[in-house]
């Protein structure tokens, strides 16, 4: 199971801070379920699912790096999460789109980074506007924490500083 | 040179500890090799064949004769006394020891210098004109841009993991001697009518596996939208750049596959969605930059000396190292010069400890203590007054540094290749030192005339062997190493005087073939040239390549 941190502290030493991953079997989350679901799942089905999770339940976003970030807009409203999803760390395109959810299409929700989440990616993460990581499991949570004090100081305007202004 | 701040500094410091705490991670086995692989190769530390290879920036090619000597310096104490400068004016060491590469990187950090994105899927050092800010024909001087792009992309958290790896040029001349129509990103830095500064963008050029000549999707973005504009490009490219196949990823692939028009229209609309945003240039960004230039004095000297006009007269050799390493200069009364690093017997682009000491006493008595690193693997000097010509003169020819063959065959530009590199299938050095050797004489070397000659030792093309007039480029059949041959290449300049990719003659060569296939080449040019001015490339672009094909096979069969 991932490990969960924001900037400053272990949220979830065992998982995903109580959201569940829909992988294609509706019948196993239970009403009252906070749940991330595929792009194309929430745009075809987000009114059942709305109705299935109810009033104590919440919905997430689950995208890929293939996904257009512009397509959630219309749903911000309705998402308590969007997680934004890295196959591999290699794998830049999430920096993308995390940029675009805050900069472009001014995104103020929980933004998270999951799958290969390793501690040195941390500190370009933060940056580019996540708020919440779901460390790789063997990643140590301590040294994750310093990684967002890599540096002090840095050159360029990113989602962070747009986040910042508008705080 | 550009002089650091406060700021500057604490992030080249905060990078050095980020890569030891890493590399004791490493070594440690908390950090595994792949993982520890994304991050060194950001740091400029490659792992391979005989020991890892640190690649140090020069940004734009800019050194002062303190970093020469802090190069001396890591050379004796870390590495085997020698370095090697690169055709992207960086310079590498070959043998240092993993452990101790952050120790390195902290000494380079105490003279204002790093190995930051040196390598790596990631936006690598912007090379320029090794001439900016000095030569007669420029327009605009690149170099206060060139460090606006390095700090725009220096550990931008958005483009840190690219496709691939990513190079911007910039020129500012009306020749182009930075290649920008071979980069990832070529700007040229020009004027508008009304004197505005703008930038030509030019895309998706580049050598390597599928050489290309870039494509221009804006002949003239203002100033302020550069670092937007550049933007919109990687960000693009970031999202739909192939990831599935490394041989296709580079953005010159997306640019084709997509076309070049579909590409731009990507770009402007997310310029179009960004621009007048927080990344817009203001005059006082520009302006607190260039402040941080350090300028050289210029004193009021008459246009030509006249007791150098009179040595040069008696002194064939001097001459004649006037005519091809000396360079027009826009200040009257001085010159630039081109101490050649192109010697019989040594790599092209090596150079010890004791002769990059010297290099950096020579600069501070001729050139104000700055040089330049050229894309060409020689050294820069760019503010030498005409009086001092024939004492710089002695002084270089004395480290073996006054071969007057800038231009000529005998400046033959070399990756490492398979002596030392791991991605080589085939030997570049001994190859450069046959031919070299072959075409010793001067006399010879002047009598062909300007003829880049460049060498690669794989498909990577680190030898630009694809914009040499003739190229040279190392191929692996079954386990043997073999040599293919183009003719016309050129990495062009003069507006009348494009970019273009060589074409391949035929079928490759054994090594120790290549020197008679080279002499024929010649043979057959100096034959068909219509007067002395015109060059091998020429010839070639006149006659096409049949002819030097058909005497090379009937020679060697």
């Amino acid at each position: 199971m991932p490990k969960l941190i924001d900037r400053h502290r272990l949220l979830d030493g065992l998982g995903h801070g109580g959201w569940i991953t829909f992988t294609g079997n509706a019948a196993d989350i239970a009403p009252g379920s906070r749940v991330l679901l595929p792009l194309n799942e929430l745009l075809e089905y987000g009114e059942t699912w709305r109705r299935h999770v109810g009033a104590t339940g919440a919905l997430g976003a689950r995208l890929t790096g293939a996904d257009d970030p512009a397509s959630v807009l219309p749903l911000f409203d309705d998402l308590a999460l969007i997680a934004v999803e890295f196959p591999s760390f290699a794998d830049g395109r999430g920096y993308s789109i995390a940029t675009l959810l805050r900069t472009r299409h001014h995104y103020r929700g929980e933004l998270r980074a999951v799958g290969d989440v390793l501690r040195d990616q941390l500190f370009l993460m933060a940056r580019a506007g996540f708020d919440t990581f779901a460390l790789r499991d063997d990643q140590h949570v301590d040294r994750a924490l310093a990684a967002f004090r890599d540096f002090s100081v840095t050159y360029q305007h990113a989602a962070d500083r747009a986040l910042a202004l508008a705080a | 040179m550009y002089q650091y701040t406060a700021f500057d500094q604490t992030i080249v410091d905060e990078r050095v500890a980020q890569f030891r705490d890493q590399t004791a991670r490493h070594l440690a086995g908390a950090l595994s090799v792949d993982e520890f692989r994304a991050l060194r190769v950001q740091n400029g530390l490659y792992l391979q064949k005989h020991a890892p290879m640190l690649r140090v920036a020069i940004p734009y090619g800019l050194v002062a004769a303190r970093h020469l000597r802090m190069f001396a310096h890591i050379a004796r104490t870390y590495d085997r006394g020698y370095a090697h400068f690169t055709t992207r004016q960086n310079i590498q060491f070959n043998w240092p020891e993993l452990a101790r590469v952050p120790d390195i990187l902290a000494d380079l950090a105490t003279v204002q210098m790093h190995a930051i994105q040196t390598s790596g899927n990631c936006v690598r050092n912007t090379t320029t004109d090794p001439f900016a800010g000095i030569a007669p024909d420029e327009v605009v001087n690149p170099l206060v841009w060139a460090e606006l792009i390095r700090q725009w992309s220096t550990i931008h958290p958005e483009f840190a993991f690219l496709p691939r790896k990513f190079k911007i040029a910039i020129s500012g001349a009306i020749s182009d001697r930075a290649a920008t129509m071979v980069h990832d990103i070529g700007l040229v830095a020009l004027t508008d009518g009304s004197g505005a500064i703008g930038f030509r963008v030019a895309v998706g050029g580049g050598l390597g596996r599928t050489p290309i000549i870039g494509t221009v999707i804006r002949d003239f973005l203002p100033w302020q939208h550069l670092i937007t504009y550049l933007e919109a490009i990687l960000r693009v490219y970031n999202r739909l750049g192939r990831r599935d196949n490394k041989f296709k990823a580079r953005i010159k692939i997306l640019v084709k596959e997509s076309t070049p028009a579909q590409f731009a229209d990507w770009v402007e609309a997310e310029f179009e969605a960004t621009r007048d945003g927080p990344t817009r240039l203001s005059p006082s960004d520009v302006e607190a930059i260039a402040a941080r230039f350090t300028q050289a004095n210029y004193h009021d000297l008459p246009l030509d000396d006249a007791d150098v006009v009179t040595f040069a007269a008696a002194s064939g050799e001097f001459a004649r190292w006037q005519r091809r390493n000396v360079h027009a200069h826009r200040v009257p009364g001085y010159a630039a010069v081109t101490a050649s690093l192109k010697r019989i017997g040594t790599p092209p682009g090596d150079i010890t400890a004791d002769e990059l000491d010297a290099v950096a006493g020579l600069a501070d008595v001729y050139t104000q203590g700055e040089l330049r690193v050229t894309h060409e693997q020689n050294l820069v000097f760019p503010n030498v007054e005409k009086r001092a010509l024939p004492a710089l003169w002695r002084e270089l020819h004395a480290l073996g540094m006054a071969t007057p063959n800038i231009g000529l065959i005998g400046n033959i530009i070399a990756c490492p290749g398979g002596d030392f590199c791991d991605l080589a299938n085939a030997v570049s050095i001994p190859v450069a030192a046959a031919i070299h050797e072959r075409f010793e004489s001067l006399d010879d070397q002047f009598d062909i005339g300007e003829l880049d000659l460049n060498i690669s030792g794989c498909i990577n093309a680190c030898g630009h062997h694809h914009v040499g007039h003739i190229g040279i480029l190392g191929v692996d059949k079954h386990d043997e190493e073999w040599y293919q041959v183009t003719i016309g290449g050129n990495q062009g300049g003069a507006p009348n005087d494009p970019a273009r990719i060589g074409r391949i003659i035929g079928p490759s060569f054994a090594r120790d073939e290549i020197p008679d296939v080279i002499e024929t080449l010649i043979r057959t040019y100096l034959e068909l040239r219509e007067h002395d001015d015109e060059r091998f490339v020429d010839v070639v672009a006149r006659v096409g390549i049949e002819p030097f094909k058909e005497r090379v096979y009937a020679e060697t069969d």
